[in-house]
């Protein structure tokens, strides 16, 4: 048996990551401690190099506007950044909304809803659509569409500047996703996850599987939130290629015999088969 | 039909695929209209007030990244996001003058922090010595409007709480002497606000001393009308200039012109049918 830390330790590592950037963003904006300023959709860090959301950006440009070049270059070192290395790793390290889907998600299992209720129908597809549509929105109506609903921005916004009836969308999303759909938000609608989910399709960290040490108990898809990536467990070896794989390693920390692991994928090296 | 009952229709995996795009983008029509109805809703919000330097709303609304950077750099806490519930559209900055005004610092720390340049600088900024300087008496963030009935100052009584209130004084809102006929030795001393100098700081607004108050800070889209071209001042040396350059004898052509007037008049026949 694994020590409980050793089975929560990326999520713990997760929970730090996500709580700090928002304790930082939230005392850049209270106290006027600017080690981080602005919010997701655009920042600084200490009051220097800009950051932004690549996916923001890409509406505004479809609404027919051009930023300027300081936000210009946010976007493209958070697009590098998670094209290069970390995949769909904004999804489970930093968006604020993965905390909500999670606790949703943990609910429903200690509740095992999962036997009980009607199953409705949502394909993982359907962020893609969204995604596609939010631009084609972006540009019909000159505003970007997306950023104009998003629960992730209401979320995010609401704890660094204060949080109105955003409590109800929340709430609403919570619900959502604990009786109507598993994962029904973050592995099904949400088109910033879509959008990553490409993004990051190539990046080099991934998950790896040794399927010789795997005792085939599941443990990691009952856990995963977007289980289809999973495929190759206890079937062969090789790394999680999927894009929609979040990086989140929870499938890491739950499994018994460490068949699972982060690793950095081999471009180069033909011999291994991924 | 006849033929449906002989044999079966093919499915291809083509035919498969297309008809699955297509029930998606049906789908996607379906939602695509209730999202728009939604942002049309949403960004039709022509009360708000905007930070210095914004642009026109829906250039403002299309470039606003909703970052928060304006509202954190605000000394004032002025400046905040519209959270769900106060039917503005989500997100993006605003103010509500008789709540806390902009005190229109001179280093104007909102525009310049600004990643996307929804808030530019330009824009409040005036050229003095070769040099392109922040000017926050350049702002148009709004234009002070005076309800005629709830001013006291219309009524006689003194107050000029809002002349003295503003950062332009004597300039954005003069004071205008006119006899009070009422009392017969008394005047008025009503406020009159030019939009030439008006930045809408909104510190009239909040000075305002009746129960709601009886100046308030309008967008200037919404406060200000608009002459057209065609009306000059002739007593104004400078708008008099416009007429220089327009031809003396003005003649309109429509179709009824192309005759002279005893012509049409006299061959209209169908006038008389």
């Amino acid at each position: 048996m694994k020590s409980w830390i050793k089975t929560h330790r990326f999520l713990i590592a997760r929970r730090l990551v996500q709580l700090s950037l928002l304790v930082l963003f939230t005392l850049g904006n209270v106290y006027g401690f600017r080690v981080l300023t602005g919010n997701l959709s655009a920042s600084l860090i200490m009051g220097v190099i800009p950051l932004a959301d690549p996916f923001a950006l890409l509406q505004i440009f479809a609404a027919g506007a051009t930023v300027s070049i300081n936000v210009l270059v946010g976007g493209v070192l958070v697009w590098l950044f998670y094209t290069i290395f970390g995949g769909r790793a904004f999804c489970s390290w930093v968006c604020p909304v993965n905390i909500v889907t999670d606790a949703a998600n943990w609910t429903r299992r200690k509740l095992f809803l999962e036997q009980t209720e009607r199953k409705i129908w949502l394909g993982r597809g359907v962020r893609y659509w969204l995604l596609g549509l939010s631009l084609v929105l972006s540009f019909l109506t000159g505003v970007a569409a997306f950023e104009i609903v998003s629960p992730i921005g209401m979320l995010h916004r609401g704890i660094i500047f204060g949080m109105g009836m955003g409590v109800a969308a929340i709430l609403a999303l919570f619900l959502f996703d604990l009786f109507a759909v598993k994962n029904g938000w973050c592995g099904h609608v949400c088109p910033l996850g879509g959008f990553y989910s490409v993004v990051g399709r190539l990046s080099l960290i991934r998950v790896k599987h040794d399927h010789t040490k795997c005792t085939s108990c599941m443990a990691c898809k009952t856990v995963c939130p977007e289980k289809h990536v999973l495929g190759i467990v206890s079937k062969q070896s090789g790394a999680i290629l999927f894009g929609e794989c979040t990086n989140c390693g929870r499938c890491i920390d739950v499994c018994e015999g460490n068949a699972l692991s982060f690793g950095v994928r081999k471009y180069i090296n033909v011999g291994e088969k991924e | 039909m006849s033929q449906l009952n002989h044999e079966k229709a093919t499915i291809t995996e083509r035919r498969r695929f297309l008809s699955l795009m297509a029930q998606s983008v049906g789908l996607s029509a379906l939602g695509g209209l209730v999202w728009t109805g939604y942002i049309e809703e949403a960004k039709a919000s022509p009360l708000i007030l905007r930070p210095p330097g914004a642009l026109y709303e829906n250039d403002f609304m299309r470039l606003c990244i909703k970052c928060g950077q304006c509202v954190e750099a605000c000394p004032y806490d002025t400046l905040r996001l519209a959270v769900p519930g106060e039917n503005k559209p989500l997100g993006t900055p605003f103010f509500i003058p008789r709540e806390i005004p902009c005190h229109m610092c001179t280093d104007i720390p909102c525009v310049p922090v600004c990643p996307t340049g929804a808030l530019n600088k330009s824009s409040v900024s005036s050229i003095k010595e070769g040099e392109e300087k922040l000017d926050i008496f350049k702002a148009k963030m709004g234009l002070a409007v005076v309800d005629t009935e709830s001013c006291i100052a219309f009524w006689g009584i003194q107050c000029d709480a809002c002349y003295r209130a503003c950062p332009v004084m004597d300039s954005a809102i003069k004071l205008e002497y006119r006899r009070n006929t009422r009392t017969g030795k008394h005047a008025y001393l009503i406020p009159i606000v030019s939009s030439d100098t008006c930045t809408g700081c909104g510190l009239c607004e909040r000075a305002c001393v009746t129960e709601k108050a009886a100046i308030h800070v309008l967008p200037n889209e919404v406060a200000q009308g608009k002459l057209g071209a065609h009306y000059i001042k002739g007593w104004d040396k400078a708008d008099e200039k416009r007429l220089e350059n327009v031809s003396q004898e003005v003649t309109t052509h429509t179709k009824r012109s192309e005759k002279k007037v005893e012509d049409y008049l006299n061959s209209g026949e169908d006038l008389f049918k």
